[in-house]
C-alpha cells in the first residue's frame, strides 16, 4: 500500500495480551464477591406450574422476576424477551432465576436441586412448521419497477431454493458480566460490544436515574455480534442481583451454557424465481427470504432488513419483488452475527447465478459480470450506487493471482475452483446512523490528546485504528493519543460497535474533529472538541417503503476457493483462498489482513464443518466437542489483496471491512464444490454426508 | 489432600480436593489469571500450561495428578528469553487479536519448539491444532511462530 496510513504499527493492546496480563471479566476481583448461576428452562414451551427451592443456607439467595425493580423486559429493537421468565417459557435455555452466593461449588449444587414443574404445550421448531402455521414476527416487502410484467413477458423462468444452518459465534471468551453498587451508583462491568445498549436496558430494568448507572467494558475476548444484544440480558441479571443483595455479583457462563442460551446466526431459507429475456439476461427476481428468529424478536427485524437489502448482491436487476419474513419458533433467539442476515441471501444469489449459468451452458463468472452494478446504477431499493465500482479491477486481479481460468479447465470430480463476488453496505441500515446520531469527543492536554468514544476493542483492532487516525491527523506519536476507558460515565454515545461502522463512521468523526483541532492547535494548552454524525446530504431513505439509499456506501470484493474432495470419505479440504477487497483505503494493512483472514476462516467454518441442529427444541451440538470450528489444520493458506478506492466521507478514504470479510468465502467454497462434483450446492453447511448424497443423486 | 508440586519454579504446597481441576487450582487459589477457561473440556487450549515441559490442558487435569511435577504458566514464562522471542515474533506477525487464546498459543508454541526447534509449516499447524482461535484464521499465528524461530534461533 502506498498510503502512509496503511503502514502497519504494533497493535497497542497486544503486549498486555501476550503476557497474559489483560484482565478479562473473569479475572477481575471484588471484595465480598458473590457468584451467580442461571436456572433455565429445560422444556421448549410450557406454563410454569411451580418452582421448588431447596433450603438455602445463609448468605445464599434466589433472584427472579419478583426482584426486577423496573420492567421485566430486555430492551432491544423489539423488547419482548422477559429478563426472568414469568408464567411461561418459550425455549430451552430461557432464564428463570439466579442462584447467588459466595461459594461457587455451593451455588452450583443448590442450582442442581431446584425443581421446576412445567405443563408442556405443543411447540414448533422448523421454518417449514412455522411457515405452515404462519407464526410470523415480521413481514417486509419491497418492489422495484414492474416485476409482474417482466415475469409475464419472460423468455424463461427459473426457480431455485437455498438454505443455511445455524452458526455459533464461539468467541473464545464466554459471556461474562459483574455488577456492584458504589454508594448509590450501579456499575455493570463485562464483555460487550455495546455499553450504551446495556445502559439503556438497565435504565428500564432498574428504574434508576440515568446518572446512577455506569456500564464499563472489560477486555473483551471476541464477540462477532454475539456480544451485541446479549449482554443486555445477563447485564440486567447481575444488576438485579447486586441490587437485591447489596454485594458485588459475577456471572460467567461456561461454554455449554453459553451455547445453549446465547444468540446464533439465523437459519434461513431463500426462494428465488428468476425471469430471463431472450438474451438470457436476468430481468426480474422474485425473492422470498425466511429466517428462523427463535422464540423472541430481539434484533431479528433489523437482521431481516439487511438480509433483504443484500439479496441482489453486486448485480443490477431491473425488476424486483422481495419479501422477507422472520418466523417465531420455540428455539433460542437468533441474533446478530457478523454479516447480519447478508451471508444467507448472498450465498443464495451467488449460487443462483451459478446454477442458471450452468443450465444455460454459460461461464458463471462471465454471466455474473454481465449483470454487475456500475456507478450511478440504481440499488435494489431504488437508491443509487454513488461510489465508483471497481469490481472489474477486483475480478481481473483475482483471476490473475489465482490463475482461475486455467484451474477451472482442469477441474475434475475431486478438485474444484470457485469464485464469489460480493459487497457489504457500510454502517447501519437506512436511517440507523441518523437515529443513533453518534457523538465523539477529543480532548487536548498539552501535547497529548484523549479520544472519547463508545467503540470498543474486542479483538478487531479498534483501539489501534482509532488512535492511529487521530495520531496521523495531528502528526503525534500514537503513544500521545489516549483511548479513554469505555465507561458510559466518561464517554459520549458514539453508537454501538457493530455493523462494520467503527472505522468509517466513528473514525470519520475523529478524523474531522482532529482536523479542526489541528487548525486550532495553538489556541490553548487545553482544548475540548466534540462532533456528532451527519449523514451525507445527498442520501435519502424512506423507512416505510424501503426506498432510497439503504447504505451510504458499499465495500466490495471477490474470493476464489480451491477445494479437494476425498473420493472415498467425501471429506472436504480447502487448499487455498484468494481474496481481493475494495475497502476504500486500508487503515493499517496488517490489522486489516488479520481481520479479513479471520472472517474468511469463520465463513469457511459456517460453509463446511460448523453443523448445529436442534431436535425437539434441543440443540444437538452443545459444546466444542460436538460443535467444531476450524483449527489450524482446517484453514487454507490465504492471500489477501486490496484495490484502493477512497471514500470521501471515510477517514483517509476508509470504508467498512469487518463483515465484508465473512460473506465471500461461503459461496466461493460452495461454487468450487459444485464445479468439482458437477452438481448444484444449495445448502450450507456442506458436510461429507451431504456431499455423498448429492453425488449419488441422479 | 496435601499436594506438593513446583509452580513457576517455586515449591508449592496446597491442601485441596485431589479431584479439583488444575485450572481452578491455578486461577482461583493461586491467582494465575493468564490461564483462561474457554471450554472446560480440553478442546480449545486456552487453559494450556506446561507440565514437566509439555503443554497440557489444565481443565482436564485433576490437581492430584501434578504431585511432584513442575507446572509453568505465563506468569513466570514471560520472563524468559524464549518468551521474548515468541513475543517479538507474534508482534511482528500480528498474531494477537482478542487475546483470549493468546496465552495458550504461547505455551503451545514453547512446547512445540522445545520438542522440535525447526518445525515445518505443517508441523507448526499440527503442533498448534489443540488451540482454537476465532479471530485470526491462524495464518498470522503460524507466521508468528516462524518469526519467533528466527528471532530466537539457538534458544530451543
Amino acid at each position: 500500500m502506498n498510503k502512509p496510513i496503511s503502514t502497519s504499527v504494533i497493535r497497542v493492546d497486544s503486549r498486555q495480551k501476550l503476557r497474559g496480563e489483560a484482565q478479562y471479566i473473569s479475572d477481575w476481583t471484588f471484595e465480598n464477591l458473590l457468584f451467580a448461576k442461571t436456572i433455565r428452562s429445560t422444556v421448549a414451551k410450557a406454563q410454569i406450574l411451580s418452582v421448588e427451592i431447596p433450603d438455602i443456607p445463609e448468605g445464599y439467595y434466589i433472584v427472579d422476576k419478583h426482584d426486577v425493580p423496573g420492567a421485566n423486559r430486555m430492551r432491544t429493537v423489539v423488547s419482548d424477551h422477559p429478563l426472568f421468565a414469568e408464567d411461561d417459557v418459550q425455549y430451552i435455555g430461557q432464564p428463570i432465576l439466579l442462584v447467588v452466593g459466595p461459594d461457587r461449588e455451593m451455588v452450583y449444587s443448590l442450582a442442581e436441586n431446584i425443581k421446576i414443574e412445567y405443563k408442556e404445550e405443543p411447540a414448533l421448531f422448523t421454518l417449514e412448521e412455522a411457515e405452515e402455521r404462519s407464526t410470523v414476527f415480521t413481514d417486509y416487502h419491497y418492489k422495484k419497477e414492474d416485476p409482474e410484467k417482466a415475469f409475464e413477458t419472460a423468455h424463461r423462468i427459473i426457480e431455485d431454493t437455498f438454505s443455511t444452518g445455524y452458526q455459533e459465534h464461539v468467541y473464545l471468551e464466554p459471556q461474562g458480566v459483574a455488577a456492584e453498587f458504589k454508594d448509590d451508583t450501579l456499575f455493570v462491568y463485562g464483555s460487550m460490544q455495546c455499553p450504551f445498549y446495556v445502559k439503556n436496558a438497565l435504565l428500564e430494568a432498574m428504574a434508576l436515574p440515568e446518572d446512577k448507572i455506569r456500564v464499563v467494558q472489560s477486555v473483551t475476548g471476541g464477540a462477532f455480534g454475539g456480544k451485541e444484544e446479549f449482554p443486555s440480558l445477563n447485564g440486567c441479571h447481575v444488576a438485579i442481583a447486586a441490587n437485591k443483595i447489596k454485594q458485588p455479583v459475577m456471572l460467567i457462563y461456561d461454554r455449554d451454557e453459553d451455547i445453549i442460551c446465547s444468540t446464533k446466526r439465523h437459519p434461513s431459507k431463500v426462494r428465488f424465481k428468476a425471469a430471463l429475456d431472450k438474451n438470457d439476461h436476468l430481468i426480474a427476481l422474485d425473492i422470498d427470504v425466511l429466517l428462523n428468529a427463535g422464540a423472541y424478536n430481539g434484533l431479528s427485524p433489523v437482521v431481516l432488513q439487511r438480509a433483504i437489502f443484500s439479496a441482489t448482491n453486486v448485480y443490477n436487476i431491473r425488476n424486483l419483488n422481495v419479501r422477507g419474513r422472520n418466523f417465531m419458533t420455540n428455539l433460542v433467539p437468533s441474533g446478530a452475527y457478523r454479516g447480519f442476515g447478508a451471508p444467507q441471501t448472498l450465498f443464495g444469489i451467488e449460487m443462483l447465478f451459478h446454477n442458471i449459468a450452468v443450465e444455460l451452458g454459460l461461464d458463471p463468472l462471465e454471466y455474473k459480470m454481465r449483470h454487475l452494478l456500475k456507478q450511478n446504477d440504481p440499488t435494489c431499493t431504488g437508491g443509487q450506487v454513488h461510489e465508483e465500482v471497481k469490481m472489474p479491477e477486483i475480478i481481473q486481479k483475482i483471476i490473475k493471482s489465482s490463475d482461475y481460468y486455467n484451474k477451472l479447465k482442469t477441474n475434475n470430480k475431486y478438485n474444484g475452483i470457485g469464485i464469489s463476488l460480493f459487497l457489504h453496505g457500510c454502517g447501519f441500515t437506512g436511517k440507523g446512523e441518523t437515529m443513533i446520531n453518534g457523538e465523539i469527543i477529543l480532548v487536548k492536554d498539552k501535547d497529548s490528546v484523549t479520544l472519547k468514544v463508545s467503540s470498543v476493542e474486542m479483538g478487531q483492532g479498534a483501539e489501534t485504528v482509532l488512535r492511529k487516525i487521530v495520531a496521523e491527523t495531528l502528526a503525534l506519536p500514537i503513544e500521545n493519543v489516549i483511548y479513554e476507558k469505555v465507561d458510559t460515565g466518561l464517554i459520549p454515545d458514539s453508537g454501538p460497535t457493530v455493523a462494520s461502522r467503527t472505522t468509517m463512521i466513528v473514525g470519520g468523526l475523529l478524523r474531522d474533529t482532529a482536523l479542526e483541532m489541528k487548525k486550532r492547535w495553538n489556541e490553548s494548552e487545553h482544548l475540548e472538541l466534540s462532533k456528532r454524525y451527519e449523514h451525507p446530504k445527498y442520501l435519502s431513505w424512506d423507512d416505510e417503503h424501503f426506498h432510497g439509499d439503504a447504505y451510504p456506501v458499499h465495500s466490495w470484493g471477490a474470493n476464489v476457493a480451491e477445494v479437494e474432495i476425498d473420493p472415498v470419505t467425501y471429506e472436504l479440504t480447502i487448499n487455498k483462498l484468494y481474496a481481493v477487497y475494495d475497502v476504500g483505503v486500508p487503515i493499517d494493512e496488517r490489522a486489516l489482513i488479520g481481520q479479513m483472514e479471520g472472517g474468511i476462516a469463520q465463513g469457511i467454518g459456517w460453509a463446511t464443518i460448523e453443523v448445529m441442529e436442534s431436535q425437539n427444541g434441543k440443540l444437538t451440538q452443545k459444546n466444542l466437542t460436538d460443535y467444531k470450528i476450524p483449527t489450524s489444520m482446517d484453514v487454507p493458506e490465504m492471500e489477501c489483496d486490496f484495490v484502493l478506492n477512497p471514500y470521501e466521507f471515510g477517514p483517509f478514504g476508509a470504508k467498512c471491512a469487518g463483515e465484508l470479510s465473512f460473506v465471500g468465502s461461503p459461496p466461493a467454497v460452495a461454487e468450487a464444490v459444485a464445479n468439482a462434483l458437477g452438481k448444484p450446492i444449495n445448502h450450507l453447511p456442506i458436510t461429507p454426508e451431504g456431499l455423498m448424497e448429492i453425488d449419488h443423486e441422479d | 489432600m496435601k499436594i506438593e508440586f513446583t509452580l513457576n519454579n517455586e515449591k508449592c504446597t496446597m491442601n485441596v480436593d485431589a479431584s479439583k481441576r488444575l485450572l481452578d487450582l491455578l486461577r482461583d487459589d493461586l491467582g494465575m489469571s493468564s490461564v483462561k477457561e474457554g471450554c472446560g473440556e480440553g478442546e480449545c487450549g486456552a487453559c494450556v500450561v506446561l507440565v514437566d515441559g509439555r503443554a497440557m490442558n489444565s481443565c482436564m487435569l485433576p490437581a492430584g495428578s501434578i504431585i511432584g511435577k513442575s507446572v509453568i504458566t505465563l506468569e513466570s514464562f514471560k520472563h524468559t528469553d524464549r518468551y521474548k522471542a515468541i513475543e517479538r515474533g507474534f508482534l511482528k506477525a500480528g498474531s494477537v487479536q482478542c487475546g483470549f487464546c493468546t496465552p495458550g498459543f504461547i505455551i503451545s508454541t514453547e512446547s512445540l519448539l522445545n520438542q522440535n526447534p525447526n518445525p515445518t509449516d505443517e508441523e507448526i499447524k499440527e503442533g498448534l491444532s489443540g488451540n482454537l482461535c476465532r479471530c485470526t484464521g491462524y495464518n498470522m499465528i503460524i507466521k508468528g511462530v516462524r518469526f519467533a524461530m528466527e528471532i530466537g534461533s539457538g534458544l530451543w
